[in-house]
Formats: structure tokens, C-alpha cells, sequence
């Protein structure tokens, strides 16, 4: 299980997804390109319809093949996912990548026992026997900080809190030890004192399965408190990549610098929040060409722009998309103070 | 899961009590007696007064209330005006005709409504899903006596495969040809009724199957790797199986009220077809056992839903 090399095992290359609307394919997920390594955390962020969702369940293959286009390459230890039929990809799912979903109140199915539900992964993707899957179910629960395993074991869904839901859910994404848990804004449904403790399972897991984990997430506090990469994404194009320090510490993308902004600040108290102004374009109003973010910071001048912005290493691995960041400013001068407390 | 159910068959006494007087008052407020339309209309009507006098029919409400309940508990619902027998005799003949195409359409609309809604909403948006449900929204729209009318000339008369009416042919003999004549007359009211009852279920099994197949769990099951059909299997039938487990209990005892319009174009002697002739002769004391009948089957039928509930999905049981 434990792989000594931290090479990359996951690669994802200029992987576009078009879904059909009204008769035509419009990309929600366009040319991203991204890796993930064992032992590490990386967080995608970006608001909501920013296509991170979508990039999870491309990966996953969750999509209908008949509602959406998928191009490029997934490549996960040594496959092609986006080559796999139905059949390969389910020995795929479950077993080398789980996922854990954002809202554990409907994630599980209502009429299953806990255990059942945690079981049904095992069956597909192991050979242990009833008893061997129990104890793995009873280790499990252990595992995600079920206090009364037994007990949880036997009840259903309705019986339990959020909080425990999502840790169930954790237990599900986890019991075969895949290599890839693709988290889905694990924590966005719980309320702060229960989003720390999921973290901190996360976490342990990953410690315990080296395991690399992509942690999908509009909450930068989150990231900041996990991440060791971030992947900032806008429009369903990332925008910007890189270590968290590099993001939160050295952001150069106005997106980046915007949303970081946008967060409220302990020491800034007569600060008003900053607001990005107008909104993401709907997919079918995706503006072909240019840069994606730049009608909402008008007031950089288009020269400013890239016709065709590219990702641009600014140094150690450090990617940011389209030249403009060089000119940006933020347009009331205000001294830039956002985001670098917030490690 | 027992307390449950006790506490809702303990629920049911009071509101057994509630609903005879209810019953009991309501048929007494209708208009006529059960004697002016049966005898000679040049009688005496003294005569008349002398018959309602025996029958009791002067006394106070709640003494001729308390007569028929002391009745009713000896299993004597008492004697029919029209038909010179007791209602308990009546109701059992009746019943078991009632009972027969009841099941027999039952076992049509459950064996052809399940299949039916698991496929069309297993081809969702497809071509075989859009006959099914030009299928439903059409027989929805069309009256159902006009069906059975249709049905009943089209099969009956001019194709001539089937009995139009009665029960069973004066001309059966033996148990198997008694067996077979009455299977022969149940086969097209049975077939008209459950193209009827499909719709419903139909209806709403491809909307909950279809539900089921987006939602979240299901999800969950396919990113655990489990195979679609297998989801199906486990996770899809079940849940949407729920709504309709629950109104299988209303459905059995709205069967077994007898459908009015089937048994009136099919002249068939069931429950429907009595109630229906005692509100037309005033025969009190039917109607009010029937209706008595059809209100303790009703809750019957709640009490039925509520234990399939119980069983099947975890959420209801009471803790």
C-alpha cells in the first residue's frame, strides 16, 4: 500500500466537460490540467459553478456519456480512466479512488443499515467473508471517531446526526484504502465545530493510507487549514496553482486576489468587504476567446489581456493563467491586506 | 415496531364509535321510508304507521342507535327491507363476488403497473417511456364507464369473448365449471378496471424510480463501484417501491367496497351494485351497514398502509 515515491500517480491533462444543453455541448470544465501526488492534500477552489463539482465527477465517471463530451486524459497509475467502460471503471471506483460527498443528509440511502451501507463497498472490491467485513465496518467506524461502533453500526441514517452521517460517509470513501479520496466540500453542510473534527479525520486518514486527496471547497479557511496545493479555478478554468503559501501568501490572479479579499479580515475591522463586481457568465454565455475573468475587473485595459491567456510558471511551480495579473490592481487603491493573515 | 401498531389499532376505537353514529344519523336523516314505495300505493296509511311502529322506527335516535349496535355485536346487522333477508347474508354473498374481481384486478393492475413504471422510467426520456405515458395521460382522460362501455361492447357484443353480465352462468356445473364460469365472468371487468388502476401506479413509480436514479444515494452507491444493475436491485426498487407499499392498503379496501361503475355496466352482483339499489329502495338498514362497512374499511386500510410503512421503511417506526 505505502508507496515510497512521491511521484504523481494522478494526471490530469487538458481534461475538458461539455454537458448538452437545449441540443449543444458547452464546456463547464475546459483544458484543466492538474496533478496530485501521494501524501498530499490539494484544494480546488472557486465559487460555486465554477466547475469544481464537475471536475470530481469527471474523474469519478459519474457523468451520463449521453448528457456530456469529455476530452483529454486522466491518467490514474498507469490508466487512462476516460478509456475505461463502464465495467473497468467500477473495479476503479470504491476501490482506488472514494469519494466523500457534500451533503451526508441525502448521500445515504435512507432505508439501509449503517453497516449494510459501509459493507456494500467491500463486497464489490474485496473477497472478505460477512464476519471479515463487520470487523473492517467496526474498525472503520473506530477509525472516523464513532464513539459506540456497534451500536451505529446497526442503525439507520435518520438515527444520526449530520456530523456522524458525513464521518459514515468518510468510512465509505476509505474502506477499501484508496489511493485517491476526491473530497466534494465534505465539510459544507456541518457547522464549524464539526467541520475541524472532519478535517481532522481527513487528515489522519491520509496520514494512515498515504493516500492524496483533492479537498473540493469554496471555503478558503479550509484550505488554509489543510491544503498543501492549491488549484484556484474560475469558469472552469484554473486560474491559478499552487503551493498553499504560494496562494495565500504570493497570490498574483485578480481572481485569487479578489476572493482572498473578499474574506473577512480579524484586523481589518473598518474595512468593508470587497466585492467582485458582476457574476459568472452562465456556460452558454462563456465568452470564446479572452480572458474569462476580465469583465469583471474593468478597469484593467484589455492590452492588459491575453487573446488566448495561457498558465505562465511565475517560479517554482508556481502557475498563474493570463498576463494581466502583472497590471492588476484593486481599483479604490486601498492598501491590499487580505489573505496574508489568514495562515 | 409492535407499539406502533398497537397504538394505531387503539386509535381505531374511538374513531370506529364516531363514525357509526355518524352513519347511523346520516341515513336516518334521508327522506322516505322504507314502506311507502313497497306497498300498495291505496293502502291505509295508518297501515304504514303500524309497520314503522313494529319496526321501531318511532323511537327516540339513540335507542334505535343502541338497538343496532346491541345488534350488531351478535353479528345480526338486521333484516333487509328490500330483499327480506339479513344483511349479513346479503353482505356475504355480495362480498364474496366483490372479493373475487377485486383480487383478480389487484393481481392485473399491480402485475402489469410495476413492470410497466420500472420500464418506463428505466428508458427515461426515450421513445418507450413516451408510449407509456401517452398510455396513462389517455386513459386518465377518457371516463372510465365510457371505457367500460366501450370495453364491454367491443368484447362482449361484437367480439363476443366474454359474459357481459351476472356473476356466474346459471348453466356451470360442478366446483371446476363453477370455478371456471366465474373466473369467465370476472375476466373483462377484472382486465377494464386494472388498465384503470395501472395508471396510478404507473405514474407514480416512474416518477419515483426516476427520483431515485439522481438522487444523492444513489450516487454514493455508484462512486462505492457497484454496477447499475445491481443499484437497481438494491438501492433504486426498494426506495420507490415505498409510496406505493403504502397505498396498497387503501387500494385493497377501495376494491373491496366494490367499484359502482363496473358492477352497474356489468351487472355484476357485487357490493357496489347493492349499495347502490338500497339507496334507491331507502333499505336503511343495508346502508347503514354498508356504509358502516365501507368506513371500517377505510380505516382498515390506513391501518394496513401504516404497518406496510412501518415495515419497509425505517423512519416511521416509532422508537
Amino acid at each position: 500500500m505505502v508507496e515510497t515515491n512521491n511521484d504523481q500517480f494522478l494526471s490530469i491533462k487538458n481534461v475538458s466537460t461539455a454537458f448538452k444543453i437545449n441540443g449543444q455541448f458547452y464546456d463547464a470544465v475546459s483544458n484543466v490540467n492538474l496533478e496530485v501526488k501521494h501524501d498530499e492534500i490539494l484544494a480546488i477552489v472557486g465559487e460555486s459553478g465554477c466547475g469544481k463539482s464537475t471536475l470530481a465527477t469527471t474523474i469519478m465517471g459519474l457523468h451520463d456519456p449521453e448528457e456530456t463530451k469529455i476530452s483529454g486524459e486522466i491518467d490514474f497509475e498507469g490508466t487512462d480512466l476516460l478509456k475505461l467502460d463502464e465495467q473497468g471503471y467500477n473495479k476503479v471506483r470504491g476501490a482506488k479512488i472514494g469519494m466523500i460527498f457534500q451533503d451526508p443528509l441525502s448521500a445515504l440511502n435512507p432505508l439501509k443499515r449503517i453497516e449494510d451501507q459501509i459493507q456494500e463497498v467491500m463486497v464489490y472490491h474485496t473477497k472478505m467473508n460477512e464476519k471479515q467485513r463487520h470487523a473492517r465496518v467496526i474498525e472503520l467506524l473506530n477509525q472516523v471517531g464513532i464513539e459506540d461502533p456497534e451500536r451505529t453500526a446497526h442503525q439507520f441514517p435518520h438515527q444520526l446526526s449530520g456530523g456522524m452521517r458525513q464521518r459514515i460517509i468518510i468510512a465509505i470513501a476509505i474502506a477499501c484504502k484508496p489511493d485517491l479520496i476526491i473530497a466534494d466540500e465534505p465539510t459544507t453542510a456541518l457547522d464549524v465545530t464539526i467541520q475541524a473534527q472532519i478535517l481532522d479525520v481527513l487528515r489522519d486518514i491520509q496520514r494512515e493510507n498515504h493516500a492524496g486527496i483533492i479537498l473540493i471547497t469554496h471555503d478558503l479557511g479550509v484550505v488554509a487549514e489543510t491544503a498543501d496545493r492549491v488549484a484556484v479555478m474560475y469558469a472552469g478554468q484554473i486560474v491559478e496553482q499552487g503551493t498553499a503559501s504560494q496562494i495565500f501568501n504570493e497570490p498574483k490572479h485578480p481572481y485569487t486576489r479578489s476572493l482572498l479579499r473578499s474574506m473577512p479580515q480579524r484586523d481589518n475591522e473598518n474595512d468593508e468587504l470587497y466585492v467582485i463586481q458582476g457574476m459568472v457568465p452562465s456556460l452558454q454565455k462563456m465568452p470564446k476567446a479572452g480572458d474569462r475573468f476580465a469583465p469583471r475587473i474593468p478597469w484593467i485595459p484589455a492590452s492588459a489581456h491575453e487573446a488566448q491567456p495561457k498558465m505562465h510558471d511565475i517560479g517554482d511551480n508556481h502557475l498563474v493563467r493570463c498576463t494581466c495579473y502583472k497590471d492588476f490592481y484593486f481599483p479604490d487603491q486601498v492598501k491590499e491586506g487580505a489573505g496574508h493573515e489568514s495562515n | 415496531m409492535w407499539k406502533t401498531i398497537l397504538r394505531r389499532v387503539l386509535i381505531m376505537i374511538p374513531e370506529l364509535i364516531i363514525l357509526s353514529i355518524l352513519v347511523f344519523l346520516l341515513a336516518k336523516a334521508m327522506p322516505g321510508d322504507p314502506f311507502t314505495g313497497s306497498i300498495n300505493p291505496r293502502a291505509d296509511p295508518a297501515q304504514i304507521h303500524h309497520l314503522m311502529a313494529i319496526h321501531g322506527l318511532y323511537d327516540p335516535w339513540y335507542q334505535q342507535y343502541w338497538n343496532w349496535v346491541a345488534h350488531l355485536f351478535h353479528g345480526d346487522l338486521g333484516m333487509s327491507y328490500e330483499y327480506q333477508e339479513p344483511v349479513v347474508d346479503l353482505i356475504q354473498q355480495r362480498g364474496a363476488n366483490t372479493l373475487w374481481l377485486a383480487l383478480f384486478t389487484m393481481v392485473l393492475t399491480y402485475g402489469i403497473g410495476l413492470p410497466l413504471g420500472m420500464y418506463a422510467a428505466h428508458h427515461e426520456g426515450k421513445l418507450q417511456d413516451t408510449l407509456v405515458r401517452v398510455y396513462t395521460y389517455v386513459t386518465m382522460s377518457i371516463p372510465f364507464f365510457v371505457v367500460l362501455v366501450i370495453g364491454i361492447w367491443i368484447f362482449g357484443y361484437a367480439l363476443n369473448w366474454f359474459p357481459t353480465s351476472g356473476s356466474v352462468s346459471a348453466q356451470a356445473s360442478g366446483l371446476g365449471g363453477t370455478v371456471l364460469s366465474r373466473l369467465d365472468h370476472i375476466i373483462l371487468p377484472g382486465l377494464l378496471g386494472a388498465l384503470f388502476g395501472t395508471v396510478n401506479i404507473v405514474q407514480y413509480l416512474r416518477s419515483e424510480v426516476i427520483d431515485a436514479k439522481h438522487s444523492d444515494y444513489v450516487r454514493t452507491a455508484r462512486s462505492k463501484g457497484v454496477p447499475m444493475k445491481d443499484i437497481y436491485r438494491h438501492h433504486i426498487f426498494r426506495n420507490s417501491l415505498l409510496p406505493i407499499a403504502a397505498f396498497a392498503g387503501y387500494s385493497i379496501t377501495g376494491l373491496l367496497g366494490g367499484s359502482i361503475f363496473t358492477e352497474m355496466v356489468f351487472s355484476y352482483p357485487g357490493m357496489g351494485l347493492l349499495f347502490l339499489n338500497a339507496i334507491n329502495f331507502r333499505d336503511y338498514t343495508v346502508i347503514t351497514a354498508l356504509v358502516l362497512l365501507y368506513g371500517f374499511l377505510n380505516l382498515l386500510g390506513t391501518l394496513l398502509s401504516d404497518i406496510v410503512l412501518s415495515i419497509v421503511d425505517p423512519r416511521v417506526r416509532v422508537e
